[in-house]
């Protein structure tokens, strides 16, 4: 499993652009996230894809061929911040609802919603830290599931900011219309 | 100053250097037409297209500038498609313009609406929709800028009718291309040039692979300078030749596939590959697992996305070959490979026996025999434009070119039917240089109707019909690894002869081997376009062949005596 970043113009078509890209280098995506950034004319996505080095290498290098896309790295292997959010629907009676309220205060999880015969519960963090708590919560009942996918950043001075240095376009512009 | 949508679009292309356009009009871009017709842009009416890909994909091959096609929303756009992958896969800078139906019914199935941005999203460098009259200059500027800088390719400019037709303020200074601010990478990693270096300094048995990104990078003097330095052998790819002049000792030829077999045994012994500009195409390696054992590998290249895809390097200079090339040379020590360059003709051995040129006339008309005459007549000067298939390779292998530009083919798609248009593309960049079309009965007939375009346009083109009376190529694949049972290969054709004829155009038809020259001396004198037709040995195959899968060296040679039967007319 690889982890890429990419920041991306924020406008309609980018994603069906990134995705596309994906699905063209025949490399499956376990999950892909966007959002906006700070600065609202760039996006930024994590994407989580089932290949080696040398897939994210060539995902990554593809990436940054596409004309909206600023800049993407492959960040698998550095130290890194997940996070993954799952919205979880689970059966709950008056006789299992201590036990589960038990799991869920283990996992630092938390219900945002009570109903007579279900909780949902709301888990945020890393992957796995997900998984564990679905795992135990399958055998009460799962009856619906939501999850955000990975967001993932570097972590401290291991910056990675999206480019705002604008290519010389006009340069390479006289250099078009010079026919050799 | 204010002007409808279609005028800006017809001031913009002319303010970018376009004087040809290759298209077709219809309903959607009908208001850009009716512009055009006021403009001093010239357009060419083409049969179909994928033509009007094509030509604009020869056009841009031949002059190293961008090649302008149009058409309509709908099946005009689509009609494209072919020709846009044709360009996408070979890097050549076309820009497409098609008409879209108003920007109000977008979505809406209309008439001859369909959604040509999503349909050329994995064909094109980048493609845009552009729905405001404002928008298009700015749009087309960046296309323009987008199709040619890096690694070239096709931008694909949808626009839809009501931009067309609306008007806007018209002012060059204020619709400079604004792309998105990109990463400037540093390609220069001190690394990776110094392995490069110790690589280039110790070789005992390097060799070159030399590919089309030296003439889209302009390298060919910094290549020259390279190669003399370190007295290099150079092998070409398809789209290499013409990087580096065929006549030169230290030119090896075509590798890969139907590479000579001291080209390809030369790669599987070298103990250095310097790949520049080029992407090791599955044709060239053949067998990834065998594929140069012995070697270290340097590869030169633009694309990051191309380094350790197929084969993985041990230096990898990513940049433009040109810049690349010329902070290598100072750094080389000028080396003795001639005891390998001795090995390297040793092993040419028994091929220029083998070779067709060198065996008795047997009377019967070989197509290699066809290529090579020409070769001679136009003394390699002509810009030759070959489709795809047997032809092709003997084109590759008999016809030696010497400059850059002069032999245009489609690679890495292998399109059939690509020749004729491309040809056409090729005479408008280059009017005063001869253009030879070499192409197949199978090829030419995919794409034939652009005969009218020729006339229609009075323009002065050579058309050689490598005939055979099969898709051969195809036929080839069949008697070697289907047990010749030739499927869907033999192929009927009209009367070319009278075909051309029926268009106003010379034809001649050519049996044997002694009205080769003399017709092709006739063609040349001719100032119009002439057709000949070569009835060529039908069942005749391209040797050396790597079967598709195989190891490198493991090619079949060529046999010691021609074939000299002619397949039954049965």
């Amino acid at each position: 499993m690889q982890t890429l970043v990419a920041y991306v113009e924020n406008k309609p078509g980018v994603l069906n652009r990134v995705s596309s890209l994906a699905r063209r280098l025949a490399i499956n995506i376990d999950s892909l996230t966007v959002g906006p950034t700070e600065n609202e004319e760039i996006a930024r996505m994590t994407i989580v894809a089932h290949t080696d080095e040398r897939g994210a290498h060539r995902l990554e290098a593809s990436l940054e061929k596409l004309v909206d896309v600023l800049l993407a790295e492959n960040i698998s292997g550095r130290a890194l911040l997940e996070r993954d959010l799952a919205l979880i629907k689970v059966a709950a009676d008056q006789q299992n609802r201590p036990h589960l309220m038990e799991l869920i205060k283990v996992f630092r999880a938390r219900v945002v919603d009570v109903a007579p015969e279900s909780l949902i519960i709301e888990v945020s963090g890393a992957v796995d830290k997900i998984d564990g708590l679905l795992e135990v919560l399958r055998p009460f009942g799962v009856l619906e599931m939501a999850r955000t996918g990975r967001i993932s950043m570097t972590r401290g001075n291991d910056l990675l900011r999206p480019p705002l240095l604008d290519i010389e376009s006009a340069a390479v512009e006289s250099e078009v219309s010079k026919v050799k | 100053m204010k002007l409808t949508g279609a005028e800006i679009l017809c001031e913009t292309l002319t303010r970018l250097g376009v004087r040809q356009i290759f298209g077709y009009p219809g309903g959607a871009i009908l208001p850009v037409y009716d512009a055009l017709g006021k403009s001093k842009l010239h357009h060419i009416l083409v049969r179909h297209e994928q033509g009007a890909t094509h030509m604009a994909d020869g056009y841009a091959r031949a002059s190293g500038g961008v090649g302008v096609a149009m058409a309509t929303s709908g099946p005009g756009a689509t009609n494209m498609v072919t020709g846009i992958a044709t360009a996408m896969l070979d890097s050549s800078p076309v820009v497409c313009i098609t008409g879209q139906v108003s920007s109000k019914v977008l979505g809406s199935d209309a008439f001859q609406e369909i959604d040509i941005t999503g349909i050329t999203m994995p064909i094109t460098k980048h493609n845009v929709v552009v729905t405001h009259a404002g928008d298009i200059a700015r749009t087309l500027r960046e296309a323009f800028v987008i199709a040619k800088s890096g690694r070239p390719g096709p931008v694909l400019v949808d626009v839809t009718k009501d931009a067309q037709q609306a008007t806007a303020e018209f002012e060059w200074d204020a619709c400079t291309p604004k792309l998105p601010p990109k990463r400037i990478r540093n390609n220069h990693d001190q690394a990776e040039f110094d392995r490069a270096i110790e690589l280039l300094n110790t070789a005992k048995r390097p060799v070159i692979l030399a590919g089309r990104g030296i003439m889209l990078s302009n390298a060919m003097q910094a290549f020259e300078k390279f190669v003399r330095v370190g007295n290099y052998p150079v092998a070409m790819t398809l789209l290499g030749i013409g990087c580096f002049p065929a006549k030169d000792p230290l030119n090896l030829g075509m590798m890969g596939m139907h590479g000579e077999a001291w080209v390809n045994n030369a790669i599987q012994e070298a103990d250095l590959l310097i790949a520049v500009g080029m992407r090791f195409d599955d044709r060239v390696t053949g067998d990834l697992r065998t594929y140069a054992k012995n070697a270290r590998k340097i590869h030169i290249e633009i694309d990051r996305a191309e380094i350790n895809k197929n084969v993985k390097v041990d230096a990898a200079l990513v940049g433009d070959a040109r810049e690349v090339l010329e902070s290598l040379t100072p750094h080389i020590e000028t080396p003795d490979h001639s005891a390998w360059i001795r090995h390297i003709n040793e092993l040419k051995g028994d091929s220029a026996v083998r070779d067709i040129q060198s065996l008795p006339d047997t009377g019967h008309l070989y197509a290699a025999h066809v290529i090579n005459d020409l070769w001679k007549e136009t003394r390699g000067e002509a810009i030759v434009v070959t489709d795809v298939g047997q032809h092709q390779m003997w084109e590759a292998q008999y016809y030696h070119h010497d400059r850059p530009r002069t032999l245009i083919t489609s690679g890495g798609l292998g399109t059939m039917g690509f020749a004729l248009p491309a040809g056409i593309g090729a005479k408008f960049a280059k009017p005063d240089s001869e253009v030879w079309v070499v192409v197949g009965d199978g090829g030419f007939q995919m794409t034939m109707s652009e005969l009218a375009t020729i006339v229609q346009e009075k323009i002065n083109v050579k058309i050689a019909i490598i005939n055979n009376g099969y898709l051969g190529m195809v036929r080839q694949w069949q008697e070697f690894f289907y047990d010749k049972r030739y499927v869907a290969t033999p192929l009927v054709a009209p009367d070319f002869v009278a075909l051309a004829n029926a268009f106003g155009i010379r034809a001649e038809r050519i049996t044997k081997r002694t009205e080769v020259t003399p017709g092709i001396r006739a063609a040349r004198e001719a100032a119009e376009t002439v057709l000949l037709d070569f009835r060529v040995e039908q069942e005749d195959s391209v040797f050396p062949m790597v079967p598709a899968g195989a190891s490198l060296h493991d090619m079949i040679r060529r046999p010691h005596t021609p074939l000299v039967e002619t397949a039954s007319d049965a």
